[in-house]
């Protein structure tokens, strides 16, 4: 889905987003009230110039429109592999972003994400997976790396992985197996703008997705071990 | 043979096994492990591929004491998958931070060494990542100090690079790495013309620890010496908090934008190094520890 078509859905009473250079920034009208809005676009590589323009968002939203919801949209085929990111350190500025965004879930922003196109590895983590509330669209790419790559990495026999992950969300990308692994919240088949009105009316405490992921038979052990972990390590 | 008594005998961070690095740090006998080796969690999926585990699942947990202070310690294997997070060893990590917010301890010391996500389980890891990123950040809002040590063989990579610039303050051996792609990830992706992993003295200068401590990414850069790096974490310890505040986020934006716009077209980490003013900008590489502190501190570098 192109970024116009989505917006048109997202938001029918209206929005003033604009894409620069792959980076979405603006605000938007719901029936709920007004929502901060930004993401990448075109499969954007995420470098250290779009995780500064991202991040400048975010600050602008906590001085200027303190409260307001935001919505982060996903289109971003991961880090930018790059030596010359890697020279000025990358990792520092994506690492800006997650804080910034941090600081905005601190003082009270509820933070969503949709995943609409790519949304893959360093990229995604940087700003879409930072959400109190991470949700997909059906046809949304959601990956770490494809099997083929995988296969190739792990040393394992491609057909061995394909036959795993029928049975484990682990390894295969895409959105059902993010969803029962509990690392997307939902997703949003239909009336998509209903259904962002619903996200920003809820509230969430915490991160849950561990809990979803329980649920679902997706994680099947990280709840239990970071709980037990939390409790002092003793098995009650 | 001479009289050795009296003389100090280092040990190694590279060459020190997890564990091992937390026996040195700690005070002596403080350690104490939470889910050890005997509670056998390991890596279902692993199990699910034949794959080897490892009973602890390549992070070793626990609490300790620093110059008589509480605090809590994680501590990742490179010797096990290079350090890498999956499901179990990211869950590990994640409830230790929230553990110390029940407990509030004096300070988290996270010791580093992986490549990121556990490709053999790779979406359960990247979301791992993203939950212990929430968890540190949650950790330091709670007025927890989290302070990052770098020096092992496999560096600090992908995610993990990511988790370790959300720490307050990192301490850094010449011999660390700190970055997001590996060499090897870009250069088996873009071309050995982007990135020639081969060639270590390029490797260094981009991801090394004196590059990263020049830049202000690392605030202490010390010896391969476990000593060294408890003398820094007790300094560490009586350093003020950043915090996660409107302020401090915007001085760092501030930092990194002036980064971008004074060092954005160099090709080479020389070329920064000249820019900031090190008078001999080659040799940098090749200067001792004390040596290479002093010409930092000459040009105003003094990691902070």
């Amino acid at each position: 889905m192109t970024v116009e078509a989505l917006l048109n859905q997202l938001f029918p009473s209206g929005h003033a987003v604009q894409t620069r250079e792959g980076v979405l920034t603006g605000s938007a009208t719901t029936p709920k009230g007004a929502i901060a809005v930004m993401g990448t676009g075109s499969h954007l590589a995420v470098g250290v110039e779009a995780a500064m323009a991202l991040a400048d968002f975010v600050l602008k939203v906590v001085k200027e429109w303190p409260g307001r919801p935001l919505l982060m949209l996903v289109d971003t085929q991961g880090q930018r592999l790059s030596r010359r990111d890697e020279l000025l350190g990358i990792n520092g500025y994506l690492a800006h972003l997650v804080k910034c965004l941090e600081l905005a879930r601190l003082r009270g922003h509820r933070l969503l994400s949709l995943a609409y196109g790519e949304a893959v590895s360093g990229g995604f983590l940087s700003f879409g997976l930072m959400a109190d509330e991470i949700h997909a669209l059906p046809d949304a790419k959601v990956r770490v790396m494809n099997l083929t790559a995988m296969a190739r990495i792990t040393k394992l026999p491609l057909e061995m992985l394909e036959e795993m992950s029928a049975t484990s969300p682990s390894f295969a990308p895409g959105v059902e197996n993010f969803f029962k692994l509990g690392g997307v919240r939902s997703v949003w088949s239909d009336n998509i703008s209903e259904q962002l009105e619903e996200a920003i009316a809820r509230q969430t405490v915490g991160d849950q997705r561990r809990k979803d992921g329980l649920e679902r038979h997706g994680r099947k052990l990280a709840h239990e071990v970071s709980q037990l972990v939390a409790a002092g390590g003793t098995r009650t | 043979m001479s009289d050795l008594s009296g003389v100090h005998r280092s040990h190694s961070y590279y060459e020190a096994s997890a564990r091992g690095r937390l026996t040195h740090l700690l005070d002596a006998g403080s350690f104490r492990e939470l889910l050890g080796p005997t509670e056998r969690l390991t890596s279902p999926h692993l199990e699910l591929l034949g794959q080897p585990c490892a009973f602890d699942d390549g992070i070793v947990i626990g609490r300790g004491r620093l110059d008589g202070r509480p605090v809590l310690v994680a501590s990742q294997e490179g010797g096990f998958m290079g350090g890498a997070v999956g499901e179990v060893h990211g869950a590990k990590l994640t409830g230790l931070l929230e553990l110390a917010v029940h407990e509030h301890p004096a300070a988290i010391l996270l010791l580093l060494e992986s490549g990121g996500v556990r490709l053999h389980e790779a979406n359960a890891g990247l979301i791992a990542i993203s939950e212990i990123i929430r968890a540190l950040l949650a950790a330091r809002a709670a007025g927890i100090p989290v302070i990052g040590l770098i020096g092992g063989i496999y560096g600090c990579f992908g995610g993990m690079g990511i988790v370790a610039r959300c720490c307050d303050r990192l301490i850094i051996n010449e011999e660390g790495r700190l970055g997001l792609s590996g060499p090897d990830v870009i250069e088996t992706t873009m071309g050995v013309e982007e990135f020639d992993a081969s060639d270590r003295a390029l490797v260094w200068r981009t991801v090394g620890g004196k590059h990263r401590f020049l830049l202000g990414e690392v605030q202490q850069l010390v010896a391969d010496d476990l000593a060294a790096f408890r003398t820094a974490v007790v300094e560490a310890l009586g350093q003020p908090l950043q915090g996660l505040t409107l302020e401090s986020l915007e001085r760092e934006h501030q930092g990194l934008a002036d980064r971008l716009a004074n060092y954005g077209d160099c090709l080479d980490a020389t070329e920064i190094w000249a820019a900031l003013g090190l008078e001999n900008p080659l040799q940098v590489p090749l200067l001792d520890i004390p040596t290479f502190l002093q010409v930092a501190s000459q040009a105003g570098r003094e990691g902070a």
